[in-house]
Formats: structure tokens, C-alpha cells, sequence
């Protein structure tokens, strides 16, 4: 480690091992790994995105745009993280990223001599032809050659939460104006949010050498924190960035809750936070900005507060032998405190021309002139002034002035607007509503300044939320120079002059994306992708405008700036899912039986919000087609039982049941009576199908409905608007009541003497007494109230059976021991599929919001004589055509071939295209029943084609089957079964 | 998104399902002459307009009551919000 300044804000006696390339270093608590790694004397930390050039650290905060490094390792590795605000811990590694070899000596170095030939827009201009070339060839060098860090490839191991929280005012920004912000406004007895991205709260103030009430800055903020962490109306979340600003005062925060720790221990790594604030206060601060010189990259070139950082905060110094250029007052303050530090300069250049604004010893003061070019590959050796002087430094410290912080102010639609005093963009237009901003992201420089704006801010904010203001006086405190006469590009000749370090956007790119056109702000930023990558060119953007302007002969303000968007820094993607991942991406319901079907070796699918099972594996079947097939076989011949919980059921009451019934079906439902089901056929508004399914009738105004499992959720929606809506005075009620009851299908000719085996005996289900589509409120073993329907979906002699919820799994195991004697089977999803196809039930493959009633074969069930929604457009004439497609079965020709759903029907022999297309497979089964594969689909005129044959022709899986056009109802045709 | 609920006061807009236009309120009458024109002009056009707009949004997360909600496109300012039932009493619908 090389030597440590005095003072500063790190723990000496914490010291901290971490490695950087494999390389031992230390560090103290209170550094962070740029701070560690200055400390350590590593000047090179990261090649660039485009030509691989050598590059060291250039800031001390989440502006960085170099020191970007791979941290940990294994599946924790996360690359692209920025050293300047990663906090050091003890066993720390980081690797450097985008060098092949060594990061000194990266063999991928030599694209730097290319560079005449990669300039803005070459992948565009150079990669034109072959055209074959691209896939081959350029896009995988371009990919291994520029770039960033690497993912691990493996599952993010950590957890991450969501948080929301309330407040009347948040205060975003810890520095002088947010710590007399926040203060104010929790006096006044507002619940406040104050936070910041630093771990370290307090801004500027800690890396100044300013006093505030006759303490240190640093010692100030710090009693200030405590007093408001004491405070019980005031959250104080530190490490936490506000990174965006969304509608009616919702904010984004990003809240790193481990990443300074060795291990997050099983807690959340990060919290992305959604906060509810009645007011904001924006105290977000300044970036420094750059001089676009010759060579202004090499390691050792850095922003002249960050200097000032690492000197005041870290007690590092980036340099043995410094200089400064500065175009304003603030430079100036570089060389002061590095001089009271005891830093060797070498020069204090200011291009101003100025009288000096001090001296220091054995160093040369130069004014009116600038840096023109720098030398030293691996890390800075010398300068070269405009005046021809050469002065040797290995850091030169650059002061180009300073851009308020304003992108949360243009989240929502303020541009910010050019103030010529501070050369620089300040908060313009709209503000996002309920937000002020105070201190130096208003442009506020001077540190009495930003106190008192904090403190006004505050006092304007919470009397408008009607709190009285509190008297808090701001500390005594002196306002700094920071006086500025711009000056953004120094031209060198042929030396590049870097603008976007992250990109590699050079003056001269700006300069060629103008003369080529690119002459807004916008077409700038895509066409040499300045201000883009994971700083969002928060040290670059300024700078590349004020080119851009010079190079039209335009004023700044007159070329424009592009906004900024959330988010302000880089966030994750795991905190942004945060425990919606894997299973719990979305909630999911178990049916009544589940444990049951477990038990039984159920293999489960999700169908809808649902986990259903999707068929019941026996010892020794050799794959999913066994038991689907014995299921099958079993319950046509027997009976089977399947858990049909999961379609939805709306219990419907009022004196207008019946009306309503009758405008959201669009088959008549006004004579239904009491113990009657009927099947019902819901259409939307253009006269598509939307859903089907039935509708009891349990007493006189009462019904349930039906829905299919996936449309449960947006039919009710839809009734719902019906009866608020359309029909706002209809005396009816709805509620969803599919989780309530938990209801299983009986299917098979065994079907009844199954169920009077659990059936109370004084009710009578025998065929006369419960004919086919009853229903009625019954009771089960021994006295539980229970409904049941007699409904088949299968085609079976069929009932639906009912039990409150809490019964369900009682009911399934009373139900197989029931089953015992008949050989009774469960059947799953698959088995169900396989029924419905045989008989013809159109289910979601049919339903897919292109299919009118015609279609479906059900035309005619849309009543001539009512309103209803959807009738009106279902006569629309083109609807009604005569060669409309119609659901018909297919049976393959040669009866050992299995069909395709998704093939397109031809006619034999006709070209396969657009204008030949007959219709398409919809639903394809294996049938156990009948021994050979069959498929429903949609044909045009299909239902007057019974016995044509057409092909069935495949594109994607390469197969072409000859099909029979026959009957959708494969078993059963007559419904005997169902009546029996 | 907040959305000031008439009855249960300010909810996040995430609570709400979204439908568009309130002029899917205004179902034509089937017996009109033009009727088929007017449903499909109902069923299909919409405006789009930069400022202010009336739309529905159904509190399913919630109460489940159906809301039209007068936002500003270009802001998201929300100058009302009403129960869509009432709204539509008061436009004259009924069964």
C-alpha cells in the first residue's frame, strides 16, 4: 500500500484484505474499491468499450464511467459494477473486464491503431456486404471485441424484496441543501424520506474541507443524520438512490441492503422501493464535467473534486506529482487542499486568463493557457500546454465546471434550460408535479447557498401540505467561488479527444456524425452512441453538446440536450423482479384434490392461475400416453372422477337474473327453470365468441354460472361492466365463487351407482328423477350440503358434484373408496382433452377470439328473438358467408398416422399458400376409443365436406397427411350415453 | 399511477384492470335503424387524443366497482374520477 494521507473519513483501525486480478491489496473500512485501489497504487483498471484502451478511475461517484469491474465470483459475480461506489469489505475480489491477456497487456490492444477506420457509425457503413458476412463473421468478432463485463451464466443466488413506503415529503440527496431540507421539513412534523445513494451521508461535505457552524463539514453532516435518525417521523435510508420519478409523486429507489457486506446472509440483497411522497425535494447535487484535450483518457486523468475526494475523504491522493486545469474558481480549491495535504504539484494550468488564484510551492502556474495533449500509455508522464510547455505529473486533475444533477426533474416532461452564468443546464419546464428543487441541482453553487434553499425548500414544502414551518436556522456558512468561463474542447490535432470515456466518443466523432447529418441532439446520441451504456453519459453528455454546438456555429441552448429517463443509475433486474422468480413469478392455486393427486402420483400442469393434474401415472406405464389412454378406456367403460374446481363459478342473484342472463348470452335464458342447467354461448360486442359454458338454475332469481378455467377472471370483468354499465339498473348480483366449492365430474356408465353410494339416499338420482342437464341442492355423506349438476363434458353419462371447499379432499377420497367396486379412476387434464376432442366439445383451441357462434356450429343457438351483446355484429354478412370455416372432425386416411394441430388444410394436389388455404387443425388426439389418431379443426364450408379428404399439411414439422372430413361428434353422435 | 377511488379514496393505479374509452359506455341502441353501423362504430373507432381523455378502469384488485377516469394523456393528470354506474344513470341508461 502506498501511503496514506492524514485525516480523511476511513477507519484505520479496520483494516481490510481484498484483491483486485488476483493482486493482495488492503484497504480500511470506509474505503471504496477505487479509493482501496488508488490506495494500492493501481492506476490501470479497465480497458474500453471500443478500442481497448488503457483506463484508470476518473470519478468518485455513480457518474464513473471507467472503473467498471466484475465483483465476487461465482454465481455472485456481477459485472459492470463501478468501483467508485462499490464499498470495500473484507475478502472483496474484483476483476477488471474487456481485455483478452492481461489487463496491461491486452493483445486486443492493437484495435486502438484501427481506430481511423472504426469511427461513428462504422458497423453501419462497414459491415454492409457480404450480407452473408454478418451473421458469420462480423457480429461475433464485434461481439467478442467491444464490450463490457461478463455474466456468470448461472442463477442469481441472492433474493431481493419490494418495498412501499409513504411519506409527505421525500428529500432526495444528502448534501447541504437535503440535510437543512430534510431537517426543516421533519421539525415542521411532516413524515420524512431522506435519502441518499451514498453510505456515507452528507454529499459534498465530506469531501470538502468546509465548515458549517463551526464544525467540520463532514462533522456537521453527521451530527445532523443522528439527529434525524432520532427523529420517529423521519426514515433516513442511506445507500438507497432515488432513480426515478413516475406519475402523482411515485418515486423508484433502489436500496442496497448487503452489497457492502461478505455475505447477504439469506436477506434481501437489495429492496426496490416504490415511494408514495405527497412533495419531493430534488437536492441531488453537481457532477463535475471534462475538457475534451488530446489523449484526455490515459489512467491518471481525473475529474478535479474527485481528486479533492479521494484526498479529503479517502486520504489517498491518485498522484505523486499533480496538476490541475481548470477553466474556474473550483479547480483552484483542488490545488489548495491537495497543498494542505502535503501533495507535490506540478501545475496549476487555468485557461482563464486570470490572475492566479494562489501559489504553491515547485509548482508552475500557467493562466490563458489549456492542456493540449498528455503521453503515457499505461498511466500519465507529462502534459503539453497550448503554450508548448511540457510538465511532467502522473495525474492531472481536470475542473471543467459543473452540471446540476437535473434528470429526476425530467422524468416526467421538464427539459432543463441553459443558464449562461453557470454554464450549465438547470431544472426547466415542467417539474414533475409536487417537486421543487434546491441547493447545486438547482444551480445553486455556494455552500450558504444550498444551506438556506434547503431550509426554503422545506418551509415552502411542507406549508403548502399545511404543517407550520419550523424556525430552523441554517448554520452559519461561507459561500465559495466558483466562478466559470467555459471552455469544452481543446483541439490537438491528431490526438483524440475523448468526450465519452464508456463509449469511446471522441470530438471528432461528434464532429463527423454532424457533417454526415446527424444534427440533432438525439440522432447524435444514437448514431456515436454518446451518452449511453451504464453512466448514461453523466460526465460526456454536456460536453458532447457544447462539440456538437461548436461544430454548427450554433449556441448551445440553440442545439438543444437530450432528457433523461429513469433510471438514473443501473438497476437490477433481479430487484426489479424481485421474489417473483422461478415458481413464485406468479401466484398459483392448488384445487381441493391436490394433496390427494399427489399422493397418487399426479403429474401437474398450470392451467390458468390454476395447478391441475394433468394425468395419473401407474407403476409400469412406460409414459404419459399409458395412462392417458387407461384413463380414457377406464372411465368410457366404467367411471372416472376428475377435479374440476377450477372453472370459474358466478353465483348470480336478483329479480333481474334471468334478464341479464339474457343480454350477456346469446342463447334465450329467460324460461330456464328451477333445477334446470342449460349450456350457454357468451359472445363479445363484435359477435366472437368469448367464452361458453352452463348456467343452473338453483331457484327462482338464483343461478350459477360456469366459465372455462382460463377465462374465470375476465368474464366476471365483463359482467361486471354489463350490469354496473349497460344495464345499471338491473337488480343483480355477482360474486365469484369458484374457490368456495370444490366440484368434481363423475363420468361413465358407472357413474350413478357410484354417486348413490355418497349421496344422502332421500335424494333421488335416477334417471327419471334426474334427468340429463338437472340440477338441484342435495347432501352427501351423511348430511353435507353439496350440489350437483348432471353436465358431461366427456360425453359420458355425467354429473358435476359440489362440496364447500373445506370438503374437498374428504370428498375425493370418499368418492374413489366409493369407486373401488367399480374399478373407478381418476383422470386428469390430458384424459379430460382426449374426451372433449372425441366428442367434439369446442374448448380454449377453438375459442381463440377469432371464432364466431358459426363457426363453432352453433349459429343457430344466437336467439332471433332478443338483444343480446354481440348479436348485432355477429350478422355483419361477411361473418355469415357461405364458405365461413366450420369445426369439423378429421380422421387421418391411413389410420396409423398420427395428426398434427397447427397443420393447414389444402386441397389435394393445391400449392400450399395463402390463397389455398382451407382452414387449420385446431385440437389432435390419440383415441383410445377408436384406436387411431383424430383432430377437430376448422374447414371452410367444412360442414358440407363430410367425407372429402384434403390434406393436412404441416410447414414447421415437414408433414403432409391426408385427412377425412367427418362428423366432430367421433363417439356417441346421438347422445344416448349422456341420457342413459 | 394513483386513482382517487370515490369511495375508498386514493389506490394505486396497479389495482385496477384498464379498459379504454369510456365511449364503451354508450352501447347503441339494436333497434336503430343504422344499428349494425353504429355497432361498428362502437365495437372499433376510438379517438386518441393528446390531452384530455375519459376512460374506464375496473377496481378488480379492490371493490370491483367499473370507474370512468378523466386523465390527461399528455400528463396523467387526473381531473375526476366517477363511479361509472352513476355516470351512466345519469346519461339515461337503465336495463
Amino acid at each position: 500500500m502506498t501511503k496514506r494521507l492524514d485525516g480523511g473519513l476511513i477507519d484505520r483501525s479496520k483494516p481490510l484484505n481484498f484483491t483486485f486480478n488476483g493482486k493482495k491489496m488492503q484497504g480500511f473500512q470506509g474505503d471504496t474499491l477505487a479509493s482501496g485501489l488508488i490506495a494500492n497504487g493501481q492506476k490501470i483498471v479497465g480497458r474500453s468499450f471500443k478500442y481497448h484502451r488503457p483506463r484508470g478511475i476518473f470519478t468518485s461517484g455513480s457518474e464513473e464511467p471507467n472503473a467498471l469491474v466484475q465483483l465476487r465470483s461465482g454465481a455472485h459475480q456481477e459485472p459492470n459494477t463501478r468501483a467508485t461506489v462499490a464499498e470495500l469489505f473484507e475478502g472483496l475480489t474484483a476483476t477488471s473486464q474487456n481485455h483478452r491477456g492481461s489487463l496491461e497487456n491486452d493483445i486486443m490492444g492493437g484495435i486502438d491503431l484501427l481506430s481511423p477506420f472504426l469511427s461513428a457509425g462504422f458497423y453501419y457503413k462497414t459491415f454492409m456486404w457480404p450480407k452473408s458476412f454478418w451473421e458469420k463473421v462480423y457480429e461475433p468478432f464485434i461481439r467478442s471485441s467491444a464490450g463490457l463485463g461478463r455474466l456468470s451464466m448461472e442463477v442469481d443466488p441472492d433474493s431481493y424484496d419490494k418495498g412501499h413506503a409513504h411519506c409527505d415529503v421525500l428529500v432526495i440527496g444528502s448534501g447541504p441543501a437535503g440535510l437543512m431540507a430534510a431537517l426543516s421539513a421533519a421539525k415542521s412534523g411532516a413524515e420524512v424520506i431522506f435519502a441518499d445513494e451514498d453510505a456515507l451521508m452528507g454529499g459534498r461535505l465530506n469531501a470538502e474541507t468546509f465548515e458549517v457552524g463551526g464544525q467540520s463539514g463532514s462533522e456537521w453532516a453527521a451530527a445532523t443524520v443522528a439527529e434525524l435518525s432520532s427523529m420517529s417521523n423521519v426514515r433516513v435510508m442511506n445507500r438507497t438512490t432515488v432513480y426515478g420519478s413516475y406519475d402523482h409523486g411515485i418515486y423508484g429507489a433502489l436500496e442496497r441492503r448487503t452489497d457492502h457486506l461478505v455475505s447477504s446472509n439469506g436477506k434481501p440483497r437489495q429492496i426496490a422501493w416504490k415511494i408514495y411522497s405527497k412533495r419531493a425535494i430534488l437536492c441531488a447535487g453537481a457532477t463535475e464535467r471534462s475538457i475534451a484535450f488530446g489523449n484526455n483518457d490515459r489512467p491518471g486523468i481525473m475529474l478535479s473534486g474527485s481528486v479533492r475526494t479521494y484526498a479529503n475523504r479517502f486520504a489517498v491522493t491518485p498522484g505523486q506529482s499533480v496538476a490541475i486545469l481548470t477553466n474556474n474558481d473550483d479547480g483552484w480549491r483542488t490545488a489548495a487542499d491537495l497543498h494542505a495535504k502535503g501533495v507535490d504539484l506540478a501545475a496549476v494550468v487555468d485557461t482563464r486568463d486570470t490572475s492566479p488564484l494562489g501559489s504553491f510551492t515547485g509548482a508552475s502556474i500557467v493562466t490563458g493557457a489549456a492542456v493540449k495533449d498528455t503521453k503515457g500509455r499505461k498511466g500519465l508522464q507529462n502534459i503539453t500546454l497550448t503554450n508548448g510547455q511540457t510538465i511532467q505529473a502522473d495525474c492531472l486533475a481536470v475542473a471543467g465546471g459543473w452540471n446540476p444533477n437535473v434528470h429526476l426533474t425530467c422524468h416526467q416532461r421538464g427539459r432543463p434550460t441553459w443558464n449562461e452564468d453557470l454554464s450549465a443546464f438547470v431544472p426547466g419546464g415542467e417539474l414533475p408535479p409536487g417537486m421543487i428543487v434546491a441547493g447545486s441541482a438547482n444551480g445553486t453553487y455556494g455552500l450558504a447557498g444550498c444551506l438556506a434553499e434547503g431550509r426554503d425548500a422545506a418551509n415552502t414544502t411542507v406549508k403548502d401540505l399545511g404543517f407550520t414551518a419550523s424556525r430552523t436556522q441554517a448554520p452559519k456558512a461561507e459561500d465559495e467561488a466558483s466562478s466559470v468561463t467555459p471552455i469544452w474542447h481543446v483541439p490537438a490535432g491528431k490526438s483524440r479527444c475523448w468526450i465519452d470515456l464508456q463509449n469511446d466518443v471522441s470530438s471528432k466523432d461528434v464532429k463527423l456524425a454532424s457533417s454526415e447529418g446527424y444534427r440533432s441532439v438525439e440522432l447524435l446520441k444514437r448514431y456515436t452512441t454518446l451518452g449511453m451504456a451504464t453512466d448514461q453519459g453523466k460526465t460526456a453528455n454536456v460536453l458532447g453538446l457544447a462539440v456538437l454546438a461548436e461544430a454548427q456555429g450554433k449556441s448551445i441552448p440553440e442545439t438543444g440536450t437530450t432528457i433523461f429517463r429513469p433510471p438514473y443509475t443501473p438497476v437490477a433486474m433481479g430487484a426489479l423482479g424481485g421474489r417473483a422468480v422461478g415458481l413464485d413469478f406468479r401466484p398459483f392455486r392448488l384445487t381441493p384434490s391436490h394433496k390427494w393427486a399427489e399422493e397418487n402420483g399426479a403429474t401437474f400442469v398450470e392451467a390458468g392461475m390454476w395447478l391441475r393434474a394433468q394425468w395419473y401415472a401407474k407403476t409400469g406405464e412406460q409414459g404419459w400416453r399409458d395412462s392417458v389412454d387407461r384413463e380414457v378406456i377406464a372411465t368410457r367403460k366404467s367411471v372416472g372422477i376428475c377435479d374440476v374446481t377450477t372453472l370459474g363459478k358466478i353465483d348470480i342473484q336478483g329479480k333481474d337474473a334471468a334478464a341479464f342472463l339474457n343480454k350477456v348470452y346469446a342463447n334465450a335464458f329467460g324460461k330456464l327453470a328451477a333445477g334446470k342447467v342449460r349450456y350457454g354461448l357468451m359472445l363479445r360486442e363484435d359477435g366472437i365468441v368469448m367464452d361458453d359454458g352452463t348456467t343452473a338454475c338453483m331457484a327462482e332469481n338464483h343461478y350459477v354460472m360456469t366459465t372455462t378455467t382460463a377465462n374465470a377472471g375476465p368474464v366476471f370483468r365483463h359482467l361486471d361492466f354489463c350490469r354496473q354499465v349497460l344495464y345499471p339498473d338491473m337488480d343483480v348480483h355477482i360474486i365469484s365463487v369458484t374457490d368456495g366449492w370444490a366440484q368434481f365430474a363423475v363420468a361413465g356408465p358407472n357413474a350413478r351407482k357410484l354417486l348413490q353410494k355418497v349421496v344422502d339416499e332421500q335424494h333421488d338420482i335416477s334417471n327419471e328423477g334426474f334427468p340429463f342437464m338437472a340440477c338441484g341442492e342435495i347432501s352427501v355423506c351423511g348430511g353435507v350440503p353439496s350440489r350437483l349438476f348432471r353436465i358431461s363434458f366427456s360425453g359420458e353419462m355425467a354429473y358435476e358434484i359440489a362440496v364447500p371447499s373445506q370438503y374437498g379432499d374428504d370428498m375425493i377420497r370418499a368418492l374413489m373408496s366409493a369407486g373401488e367396486e367399480f374399478d373407478a379412476v381418476p383422470y386428469g387434464t390430458e384424459a379430460l382433452g382426449v374426451m372433449r376432442i372425441e366428442k367434439g366439445h369446442a374448448a380454449g383451441n377453438e375459442l381463440t377470439g377469432q371464432t364466431s357462434a358459426l363457426n363453432l356450429g352453433l349459429g343457430g343457438m344466437v336467439s332471433k328473438n332478443k338483444d343480446c351483446i354481440g348479436k348485432t355484429l355477429s350478422k355483419r354478412p361477411d361473418m355469415n358467408r357461405d364458405d365461413v370455416w366450420n369445426l369439423v372432425g378429421l380422421q387421418p386416411v391411413d389410420k396409423s398416422v398420427p395428426l398434427n394441430a397447427g397443420a393447414h388444410f389444402l386441397e389435394k394436389g393445391a400449392e400450399p399458400n395463402m390463397t389455398n388455404d382451407l382452414g387449420w387443425m385446431t385440437s389432435v388426439a390419440y383415441s383410445p376409443s377408436l384406436g387411431y389418431s383424430i383432430g377437430l379443426g376448422f374447414v371452410k364450408a367444412g360442414s358440407t365436406r363430410k367425407g372429402d379428404v384434403i390434406r393436412a399439411w404441416d410447414a414447421m414439422r415437414k408433414k403432409d397427411v391426408d385427412v377425412e372430413i367427418v362428423s366432430a361428434h367421433f363417439i356417441d353422435p346421438e347422445g344416448e350415453r349422456l341420457r342413459a | 399511477m394513483i386513482i382517487n377511488h370515490p369511495l375508498l379514496g386514493p389506490r394505486d393505479s396497479s389495482e385496477f384492470y384498464h379498459m379504454g374509452d369510456a365511449v364503451l359506455m354508450d352501447r347503441p341502441d339494436p333497434e336503430a335503424e343504422n344499428a349494425a353501423e353504429q355497432f361498428h362504430d362502437y365495437a372499433y373507432l376510438r379517438d386518441n387524443p393528446a390531452g384530455e381523455y375519459r376512460e374506464l378502469w375496473y377496481h378488480e384488485q379492490g371493490d370491483r366497482s367499473w370507474l370512468v377516469v378523466t386523465r390527461d394523456t399528455l400528463t396523467h393528470e387526473i381531473s375526476s374520477v366517477e363511479l361509472a354506474r352513476e355516470v351512466a344513470r345519469a346519461q339515461g341508461r337503465s336495463k
